[in-house]
């Protein structure tokens, strides 16, 4: 098996998604409580994206809106209930564990916390080598010039810091190790959840900069998982807010954030702080918080913290449509982008 | 201040917590000039570990009025959360040598014994910690927990203190006092324990309260609601705040004066519209310039400090920042002072922007 830098025979027509997300649905079993027997928690409940090569979607949230159980159900680590994930036209839902070994190189991913990804007791050198032998990738020496070409690449360096054990990195330093891994294989399609949360500003820029550069060079796509919603915007091509396990807003990074169509998105935009020193709007203030998904309210999932929730919000359940080229709400009463301000 | 209080909550209030009223009489009205309440000047720490000492706090000096708040703003390992806990008399004894002064109300806290510290701390001083999880006991109803503060600074009988309790659950704007009183720290969102850990905080009237990035565990919107929780408090209970925090964000939205600090010393120090108007420390305006904004065009690579903070026990000559410093020159292996100009701000630096 070649194990070149540039491998990256596109296997896909042109214009064809690499990954094709359609009704995903993840449920949980939550344990008896309060007499209710069998109760179920739907995480994740009907999303439907897809990501073209190259391409980078931003997904927006608060804390147990779904987000990383999406990522996981993605990558298969937890099998979503029901729903299609194709990834370069193989439906991953469908395939044996042993199937998906295969399709899991083209597949990554990193999370928050980088030491808690990586094993401390081993050298850093073996850790990015380790999907290279489990994929039975090339010979020893081949081995050890696809390490140091890595390690390269995420801006560090083997004679320095190819002996280390992770406790003698530092955070970003570990992220790049993680990155580093990721990358062995050559995946085409990284899903990062959280992958700079953790990590001081001055390390996070560093860490979104090797990213966008990975991007250009290899040609990646991500699938970008965030709380920050500055951070979102800045890497992605398209952004999604998710709310209790549904989408309730997609479009291109730039139009969403000038013009939020959803009234959810605008109170996330109006909370960030910014350095400008001008108190936020707060026109949209988020009254309460949001409710569980054990028992979510009916209709719109927003209602109950939405200020112009209506009686037709309780009833019905509003559905994703597009009311610009690409740029979709679900919301019986967006925002109505001719009159409202925009935003800087 | 305490008829505020008790119009929020009920008239009880002033017989149940005789400290309010105390402390009530010590406080100028709004119209004076407010006191400083809090004045820290040329605070040092020194670890000293088995093979080396690292001096995690040097030389630094602020002040807090009544109704003031100042950010001390850092990366991690910058010396803001030890020079928290050098302030509130938390630091090992064994292991932390903690020199300079700290006083309260004029009164040196540093010289106190740890039984005398204790009658301050929790009660005049309060710290609230970033992870509410970890500060509450798992095992125990918030209320009883909340109730055991009380009772540990002030003689209460039970049902006042249950009382007294259920007014600062409310206080903080819990919903279902009663109810909640007796819920456990899992049973709450993140937001909501974080509310509980204020309520606790203020349970004895505190007069300056150190936040040690209280909402960095928080998501934005819940960010929001306990920032504008704390100032509406703040106002209320006329308290000096000390807000520490990563987030320069947060820091130019909620603070009157900021102290930005890297390898455990001040390196810039202004009011805080003075400071985001005009930056002198190059650390600073890179830091500035490392956050994606909003209006930080997509994808355009961000500008970036290199390599990473120094390690506190092997500092580099001179200027600490030196090393990842774009304007450095040779001046700078010598420490530089830290210049005060006509206005009062503060900044350490030879070639100031």
């Amino acid at each position: 098996m070649s194990i070149s830098m540039n491998e990256h025979p596109h296997s896909l027509a042109s214009g064809e998604h690499l990954l094709e997300v359609r009704d995903l649905v993840v449920e949980f079993a939550v344990r008896e409580r309060s007499g209710v027997k069998g109760a179920k928690v739907q995480a994740v409940s009907g999303l439907s994206f897809d990501i073209s090569p190259g391409e980078t979607l931003g997904v927006v949230g608060e804390t147990g809106c779904g987000k990383s159980t999406m990522a996981r159900a993605v990558m298969q680590a937890a099998r979503p209930k029901s729903g299609e994930v194709i990834f370069e036209g193989q439906d991953l839902t469908k395939l044996s564990n042993k199937d998906l070994q295969d399709v899991r190189k083209h597949l990554q991913i990193i999370f928050q916390d980088p030491f808690s990804s990586v094993d401390p007791r081993w050298r850093v050198k073996n850790i990015i080598e380790e999907p290279l032998i489990i994929h039975g990738a090339g010979n020893p020496e081949e081995r050890e010039k696809r390490v140091t070409e890595l390690l390269d690449l995420v801006g560090l360096d083997i004679n320095i810091h190819g002996n280390r054990r992770p406790r003698e990195l530092s955070g970003g330093q570990c992220q790049r190790v993680a990155i580093a891994r990721a990358l062995a294989l050559s995946p085409r399609l990284m899903v990062c959840d959280e992958a700079v949360s953790s990590l001081d500003v001055s390390i996070q820029a560093q860490i979104l900069n090797l990213l966008i550069r990975l991007r250009q060079e290899l040609g990646l796509s991500y699938l970008f998982i965030a709380h920050d919603l500055a951070v979102v915007k800045y890497l992605s091509d398209r952004v999604a807010v998710m709310y209790l396990g549904r989408f309730c807003e997609i479009g291109p990074a730039e139009l969403l954030y000038l013009q939020p169509l959803h009234p959810y998105t605008t109170a996330l935009l109006d909370a960030i702080p910014n350095t400008g020193g001008h108190p936020s709007k707060h026109h949209e203030e988020l009254g309460i918080e949001a409710p569980s998904p054990i028992n979510p309210p009916s209709g719109c999932r927003y209602r109950t913290r939405c200020p112009r929730a209506q009686e037709r919000c309780a009833l019905e359940e509003p559905q994703m449509r597009f009311l610009a080229p690409g740029h979709g709400v679900a919301c019986h009463f967006p925002n109505n982008s001719n009159t409202s301000e925009p935003r800087d | 201040m305490s008829d505020q209080l008790s119009s929020r909550t009920t008239d009880s209030t002033a017989a149940v917590n005789p400290v309010q009223v105390d402390l009530a009489g010590d406080r100028t009205s709004s119209g004076a000039p407010s006191p400083t309440l809090l004045e820290v000047r040329d605070l040092r720490v020194n670890f000293h570990l088995q093979r080396s000492i690292v001096p995690a706090v040097q030389g630094m000096t602020f002040s807090v009025n009544a109704g003031q708040t100042i950010g001390i703003i850092g990366e991690s390992g910058s010396g803001k959360s030890v020079t928290a806990r050098a302030i509130m008399g938390l630091l090992p004894k064994k292991t932390a040598e903690v020199l300079g002064s700290v006083r309260f109300e004029g009164k040196e806290l540093l010289d106190l014994s740890d039984r005398e510290m204790r009658q301050h701390r929790g009660k005049n001083i309060v710290l609230v910690f970033q992870d509410p999880m970890r500060s509450l006991n798992p095992t125990m109803r918030i209320g009883t927990q909340i109730a055991e503060a009380l009772h540990s600074h002030q003689k209460i009988t039970r049902a006042d203190a249950h009382k007294r309790v259920v007014e600062l659950l409310q206080m903080v704007r819990i919903p279902s006092a009663e109810q909640r009183f007796h819920e456990y720290p899992h049973q709450l969102s993140g937001g909501m324990r974080q509310r509980v850990m204020i309520a606790m905080a203020l349970s004895c009237g505190p007069k300056v309260m150190i936040a040690d990035e209280p909402t960095t565990a928080l998501d934005v919107t819940t960010q929001a609601q306990i920032m504008e929780l704390l100032r509406e408090l703040q106002r209320e209970l006329n308290m000096a705040v000390v807000l520490i925090s990563h987030d320069m964000g947060l820091a130019a939205m909620y603070t009157d004066e900021v102290a930005v600090m890297y390898a455990g010393r001040v390196v810039e120090q202004a009011t805080t519209k003075r400071l985001f108007k005009h930056v002198r420390m190059p650390y600073t305006r890179a830091l500035l310039d490392s956050i994606p904004s909003l209006d930080h065009p997509s994808l355009e690579p961000l500008s970036v400090i290199k390599g990473r903070p120094p390690d506190l026990s092997a500092l580099p000559p001179g200027c600490p920042f030196s090393p990842r410093c774009h304007f450095a020159q040779h001046k700078c292996e010598e420490s530089p002072i830290l210049e005060t100009t006509e206005d009062g701000d503060r900044f350490a630096c030879w070639f100031p922007l």
